[in-house]
């Protein structure tokens, strides 16, 4: 019994105080806004106080924290991405994930699993290889691996895929892939960001930006407006409603994508499986649910209800993959919302408009990237200019066509 | 002890068939309708499973699988629920769980750590230092989860149903039953399902001791069954709604998926437990639960009890304990002016004696809190907060919990409803319901037998009026009459910590108040932190309960606070319902069969089976590709390529429409030419490519990639509906096959099939006609991908095996030979031919591909235009380019995809490779940097093991650069 829990026994009132306040008022000045209290928006604030020293700053969240795609994600994390700004990118934020409980001083449940990308074709082993080459250059921990090593891996695995398609050919492995507890990112972030100064104020709902002279002058929220020069959009899923309030546009669409739950079962599933050919990913939470997601529904909507079809087709491929699971029961379905960029890298840092900065298309990979994010971009909010590692995804890329091509390692990877 | 009651009117229980089954390796005996739980508790066994976190005992609690406290495993299958578990002879089960069994669960020791594992807690430990964190995981995780897999286990399948109706009542109860007598008469096709196994809802065990109850409820199916536009599907659960009335319904063997056009919703409630401390052991159930054990398997609940209520319904469930011979000892009744129905009068007449304005303090356990001993209970001031200091001690073996009530309104939710906090039945009630949705009964805050039947009534009309079948005024809902159903704060604070609000997490009231006291104040963050809800129950018994407290904590109202949000599934649906038998479409084209006869490698290719190769006897693989190229090159070869996308493109705006899907320009292609098609995305990608064929005026014909097919169709579907435009596209890939008849004896063989002239002047290079090939119409083509003269011949499916071996044998006397993809592959890369998707990803652009030739001048506007007039202006940052390696390299050439290496630096990838050639020495293509892209440049490869392999770029096509091969006249 570690003996950070002595102190709950010892103590006869719960020794806890509050992770963080529940301002009432908005004040009517602040150096900067983020709109969306999620992990990116959190992370953000929280970097901007501790690495920068600026700490009046308020989180405008319309519901509560980590509401978003923060607490509906399937909390993957992996650097395997294909292109060395992306590589380069999630890899800076597995480091601080790496450290985050302590820095945190919350156990974010970080937990290194590995991460099998399942080949089903010729193909598709080309494009692992690709990615395992390039991973490799970059000093990242990812090859390819045979059949017979998943077998070993995961013996409760059909290599055959239960006959009638495509064998397993083999996977890119990535050892360090890991999971984490959603939620408690968010709350870290919070608490760390609030004991430094930061307000976060949930029920409040950005409704307009005001502009003055091609630069931020305020945001209206329906509890009133507030001053600022600096304001970031950190909202994913829901950046095309607040674009059009600056005027700028953006190639995103928004796809819901769905994931789903299964009762709880001892452990057994220690890897996380993706497999792009059946659209699914799976991996075994601390709880001992089996976490499983698709890719994108395939059409754009705003709308986060669940399919029977996606619990359908999620229960074939993971049948494919795992017979045994047949009398498995799942527990419970649900969606959300992905800001999907043409070329599956996110969008991200100053934009024509001076003081607004974007943080965005975070499409089905965002959850990994919330430290990295917040960090580049409370530089970016700081110094008002592009963090080196964030450069490569500026808004402005799609302009010049110079863009970041990670399709082949974002689709369902997550 | 048999705690069997003499036989009843109306139990589930078939007394005639006994059976034998085993729990935790004791054997036990029961009936035919039995479920575990029941079988169990008859059998005296109380304590039938073991809680999530502190392994606390756990008895019979809802007996409708509200719970989770009775979960089993039989070694095959695991997670079953015992209150849905039918008894069986030889089933053989034990708790999920447990560590050394249920009896002796050695993990109970954590429930005497409770104080050191707040809400939470695991957030607050076990993360540093870092290196021990994997430790605690691991250990966490044994502990958490609770059936085990069993790896051994095959696929089962099970076929799925499709049903269709009017209307869906969910809810066999009396308004379900009711609202489908209505719309029945009314002419509606209705369906009714209910979980349960029996039709009649709560009629069958919880108005029992009403004499009227059986009574309504024979007259409801009576009615019901003059009616043959009626089904009634019990043992069958609506699991989940998903727009425009598609519901999921699952029973025991299947999915049905249900379409609907409406649905009304008489699902009833789930009864709240009171939390109090010690509410969660074997002994303490819900009264509905004590009367389901006494109605459906008269089963005797307990020897003396208690009841805890603070409504007319605990009135009955002591009334019926009393007539099954339970001694009831008091009822306590949270409410201080008791119960003013005549229910007040029966209890009195049978002598249990009521404390008003009372609640349960404690239950008492027994040694080792396998069951209860006692109880006591204490009278609450005016604010409703127990006078813990006089409390009365009264000794028993069982508390019926009857306080409340919540709505099993998920489906309502989902589809789209919204529920509000009603205080004159202190309950969630429906505020709006989508059109079509329609609710009845309990579930809409009425509860009176009567007025539950009148409600069930008037829903059904509505939706008959909904759909139009109904012309008439449709009553108003009854109102709720009597006092609440539910209490509204059944919530007793104990400094014991044991007084459950969430069993399945054993979570109890502390831990709310600490999670607020974190921060976690408002509802959803305060179940993400606590977990409240996310349990195999998914929150049945305690969210309502969880609100209960937050809002008390914040000093705000239900409504205020806020529920949190209802999603599939009402109750878990295994995954291979879900799965079904999971049909995975094989695609074989018409010469199937003759390939896999003559020895041919078939691999997959999407969903399509093709020949990689024909096996040999003592040749192998390599050589035997090697052999069918060569053959090509020199004699001639054919090949299946029925797997290419054939698109069938006509109508007056064909040519417009080619002209913006593609980049070339196909206005003035003559009729019966083909030209060459290149498409790009948005972003001036190439996604496809093909050849165009023109037949006549308006009317095209276009080959696709055999892995874009699909995607190239829905795309050319796509923009054809945002452009409006008047074409009509035919995707025929599966209708017709196609065969490429390659090398240079080609033109001979086929000539012998046909009268149409295939001389080089009558059909030149990029001919296209159509002709009667072997008896066949036919669509021929004069291609040449592979690099030799060739013709493709696209004919109906049907008739495509004669056409095949019409070539064959015409192909006789010059040794015509079957090729595969492999050999394919070869050919077009000596050929200098690239394969969208292989040599090209994600991100190339004509530009680099060096395919812009295929670039239509001058025009205004196709799919990626914009964006190639941006990138035409820059640099270049890579080219696709030839590879050329010393035929010495054989042994440790790279593979598609190594990259190539410059001073550390990446610039460039293999694409594709062919370690053999007919050229004699390994080719490659490669996307490769421009500043090293000049012919004769050296470049460096790194390979798998890590070492570097050299390359000199070479000028592409490797083969034939002149095409002096499409002019060859055969040597015979
Ligand atoms: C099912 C699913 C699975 C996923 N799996 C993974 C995975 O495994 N790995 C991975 O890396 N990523 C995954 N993702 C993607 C990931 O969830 C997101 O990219 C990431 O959570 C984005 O975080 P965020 O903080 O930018 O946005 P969010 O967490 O979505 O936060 C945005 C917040 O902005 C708020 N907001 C919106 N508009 C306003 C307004 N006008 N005013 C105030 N507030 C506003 C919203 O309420 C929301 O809380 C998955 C996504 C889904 C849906």
């Amino acid at each position: 019994m570690p003996h950070r829990l002595l102190k709950f026994a010892l103590s006869k009132k719960h020794p806890e105080p509050r992770m963080f306040r529940a301002p009432t008022e908005l004040k009517s000045e602040y150096d900067a806004v983020i709109i969306g209290g999620g992990g990116h928006g959190l992370a953000a604030a929280y970097y901007l106080a501790k690495d920068h020293g600026i700490t009046n700053v308020a989180i405008l969240e319309k519901g509560y924290i980590g509401g978003g795609g923060t607490g509906r994600n399937t909390a993957i994390i992996r650097s395997n991405y294909l292109t060395p700004e992306g590589i380069r990118f999630y890899q800076g934020s597995v480091e601080l994930f790496q450290d985050l409980s302590r820095e945190l001083n919350l156990n974010l449940f970080y937990s290194k699993r590995g991460h099998f990308t399942l080949a089903h074709s010729p193909a598709s082993l080309r494009t692992q290889r690709w990615r395992a080459e390039v991973n490799k250059h970059l000093g990242i921990d990812s090859r390819v691996v045979t059949p017979e090593f998943i077998k070993e891996t995961v013996p409760e695995i059909d290599l055959h895929v239960g006959g009638h398609q495509a064998p397993i050919h083999g996977a890119l492995y990535h050892p360090p892939g890991a999971v984490a507890r959603h939620d408690a990112v968010a709350w870290g972030y919070a608490r760390g960001a609030d004991r430094r100064g930061v307000e976060i104020h949930q029920r409040t709902a950005v409704t307009d930006i005001e502009i003055r002279d091609g630069a931020v002058a305020g945001v209206h929220t329906d509890k009133g407006f507030i001053k600022t020069r600096k304001v970031l959009s950190a909202v994913a899923g829901w950046t095309t409603h607040i674009t059009p309030m600056v005027g700028l546009r953006t190639p995103l669409v928004i796809h819901p994508l769905q994931a789903m739950v299964t009762e709880p079962l001892k452990p057994w599933l220690n890897s996380i499986v993706v497999s792009a050919s059946l659209h699914l990913y799976v991996s075994q939470s601390s709880r001992g649910e089996l976490v499983a997601g698709a890719s994108l529904d395939p059409y754009e909507l705003i709308s986060m209800r669940s399919t029977l079809d996606f619990a359908e087709g999620m229960s074939t491929g993971l049948l494919d993959l795992f017979p045994c699971l047949g009398d498995i029961k799942v527990l419970r379905q649900w969606a959300g919302l992905c800001d999907m960029t043409p070329d599956f890298s996110p969008i991200m840092g100053v934009t024509p408009i001076k003081g607004f900065y974007i943080d965005a298309g975070w499409g089905t990979w965002g959850f990994k990237a919330t430290p990295i994010s917040g960090k580049t971009m409370a530089f970016t909010m700081a110094e008002d200019r592009d963090h080196k590692l964030i450069e490569a995804f500026s808004l402005s890329r799609f302009k010049r066509l110079e863009l970041v091509g990670e399709k082949g390692a974002a689709s369902v990877g997550h | 002890m048999d705690r069997r009651l003499p036989p009843r009117d109306g139990e589930w229980i078939d007394r005639s068939q006994s059976v034998e089954f085993r729990f935790e390796g004791a054997t036990y005996r029961g009936f035919e309708g039995d479920v575990l739980s029941s079988a169990l508790w008859a059998n005296d066994v109380r304590l039938l499973g073991r809680s999530f976190k502190y392994h606390r005992p756990r008895g019979v609690y809802s007996l409708a699988g509200h719970d989770a406290n009775l979960i089993v495993e039989d070694g095959i299958r695991t997670n079953m629920r015992g209150d849905m578990l039918a008894v069986s002879s030889g089933l053989d089960v034990r708790s999920v769980n447990t560590l050394g069994g249920l009896d002796r669960d050695r993990l109970s020791i954590t429930g005497r750590f409770g104080e050191f594992l707040p809400v939470g807690f695991y957030y607050k430990a076990f993360h540093t230092p870092r290196r021990l964190f994997p430790f605690y995981e691991n250990q966490m995780r044994k502990v958490a989860g609770l059936g085990r897999i069993n790896s051994a286990n095959q696929r089962a399948n099970s076929p799925k149903d499709y049903a269709f109706c009017d209307l869906l009542v969910v809810g066999a109860g009396p308004a379900g039953l009711a609202g489908a007598i209505a719309a029945a008469e009314q002419g509606l096709d209705v369906l009714i399902v209910d979980e349960q196994q029996r039709p009649g809802g709560s009629l069958v065990w919880q108005w029992a001791d009403a004499a009227t109850a059986r009574e309504h409820l024979e007259g409801l199916l009576e009615q019901l069954a003059a009616h043959d536009n009626v089904r009634l599907w019990c043992g069958t659960q609506a699991a989940g709604y998903y727009g425009d009335y598609w519901v999921a319904l699952v029973d025991d063997t299947h999915l049905t998926k249900l379409r609907a056009k409406s649905m009304l919703v008489a699902t009833g409630c789930f009864e709240q437990p009171a939390v109090f401390q010690n509410n969660d052991l074997p002994g303490v159930m819900l009264g509905s639960a004590a009367q389901r054990l006494i109605q459906l398997y008269a089963v005797k609940p307990f020897d003396r009890a208690i009841v805890l209520a603070a409504n007319s319904e605990g009135y009955r469930v002591a009334l019926d304990l009393n007539e099954a011979g339970v001694d009831v000892a008091a009822i306590a009744d949270l409410r201080r002016d008791g119960e003013a129905t005549e229910l007040a009068q029966r209890v009195d007449d049978a002598g249990i004696r009521v404390y008003r304005g009372y609640c349960v303090y404690e239950a008492v356990p027994a040694a080792g809190n396998k069951r209860i001993r006692g109880a006591t209970i204490c009278a609450l001031d005016e604010k409703g907060v127990p006078r813990s200091e006089a409390l009365t001690r009264i000794d028993c073996d069982g508390i019926a919990m009857s306080i409340g009530w919540t709505p099993n309104g998920g489906l309502i939710y989902q589809a789209g409803g919204r529920f509000t906090h009603a205080e004159h039945v202190e309950q969630l009630i429906p505020q709006t319901l989508s059109p079509g949705t329609f609710a009845a009964g309990r579930v809409n805050g009425v509860f009176g037998l009567e007025s539950q039947i009148d409600d069930g009534y008037r829903a059904g009309l509505a939706a008959a009026a909904h759909l139009g079948s109904f012309t008439g005024d449709v009553p108003p809902s009854p109102s709720h009459y009597e006092s609440p159903s539910s209490h509204p704060y059944p919530i007793i604070a104990h400094k014991g910590k044991k007084n459950f609000v969430d069993l399945d997490e054993d979570l109890h009231l502390a831990d709310f108040e600490n999670a607020h006291q974190e921060g976690y104040d408002n509802v959803e963050l305060m179940k993400r932190f606590s977990t409240v809800g996310m349990g195999p129950s998914q929150g049945k018994l305690s969210n309502i309960n969880a609100v209960r407290i937050l809002a008390r904590l914040n000093g705000a109202t239900i409504n205020q606070t806020g529920t949190t949000t209802s999603r599939p599934f009402h109750q878990p649906v295994p995954i291979r319902h879900l799965a079904g038998r999971s049909f995975h479409p094989q695609r074989r084209t018409p010469m199937n069969h003759w390939h896999v006869r003559h020895n041919a490698e078939m691999v997959y290719a999407g969903a399509w089976l093709r020949p990689e190769y024909y096996r040999v006897d003592g040749e192998s693989r390599d050589d035997s590709i090697l052999r069918e190229a060569t053959h090509v090159r020199n004699n001639v070869g054919l090949i299946d390529v029925s797997t290419l996308g054939k698109l069938q493109i006509s109508g007056p705006d064909s040519v417009e429409f080619l002209e913006r899907i593609y980049t070339g320009r196909f206005a003035k292609q003559q009729v019966g030419r083909l030209r060459y098609g290149l498409a790009c995305d948005e972003t001036g990608v190439i996604i496809d490519d093909g050849v165009i064929g023109r037949f006549s005026e308006d009317r095209f014909y276009v080959t696709a990639t055999s892995s874009g097919a699909a995607a190239q169709y829905r795309e050319m579907q796509r923009w054809a509906q945002i452009w409006n435009m008047d074409v009509t596209l035919v995707n025929a890939t599966g209708h017709l096959a196609a065969i490429n008849l390659a090398g240079p004896c080609c033109r001979d063989v086929l000539q012998e099939l046909t009268s149409t002239d295939l001389s080089a002047t009558a059909f030149p290079y990029l001919a296209l006609g159509e002709a009667i090939v072997a008896e066949v119409s036919a669509k021929l083509m004069r291609v040449g991908f592979v690099g030799e003269l060739g013709y493709e011949i696209h004919v109906p499916a049907s008739q495509a095996m004669h056409v095949w071996e019409a070539l064959m044998q015409a192909g006789e006397r010059f040794g015509i030979r079957p090729f595969g993809v492999e050999a394919q592959r070869l050919l077009r890369l000596e050929k200098g031919h690239l394969i969208v998707s292989q040599d090209t990803d994600a991100l190339t652009s004509p530009f680099e591909a060096d395919v812009a030739w295929a670039i239509g001048k001058n025009k205004t506007f196709f799919v990626g235009a914009r964006s190639l007039a941006i990138l035409r202006k820059k640099p270049l940052t890579r080219r696709l380019v030839g590879l050329m390696f010393a035929a010495s390299d054989a042994g440790t050439l790279p593979e598609e995809c190594n990259l190539i290496i410059a001073n550390d630096e990446l610039v460039g990838r293999i694409t594709s490779i062919a370690p053999r050639s007919t050229l004699g020495y390994p080719i490659a293509m490669a996307l490769l940097s421009p500043d090293l892209a000049k012919i004769g440049t050296t470049v460096k490869i790194r390979v798998d093991g890590g070492s570097l392999v050299e390359a000199v770029v070479a000028s592409m096509p490797f083969y034939d650069p002149e095409n002096s091969r499409q002019n060859v006249q055969a040597e015979s």
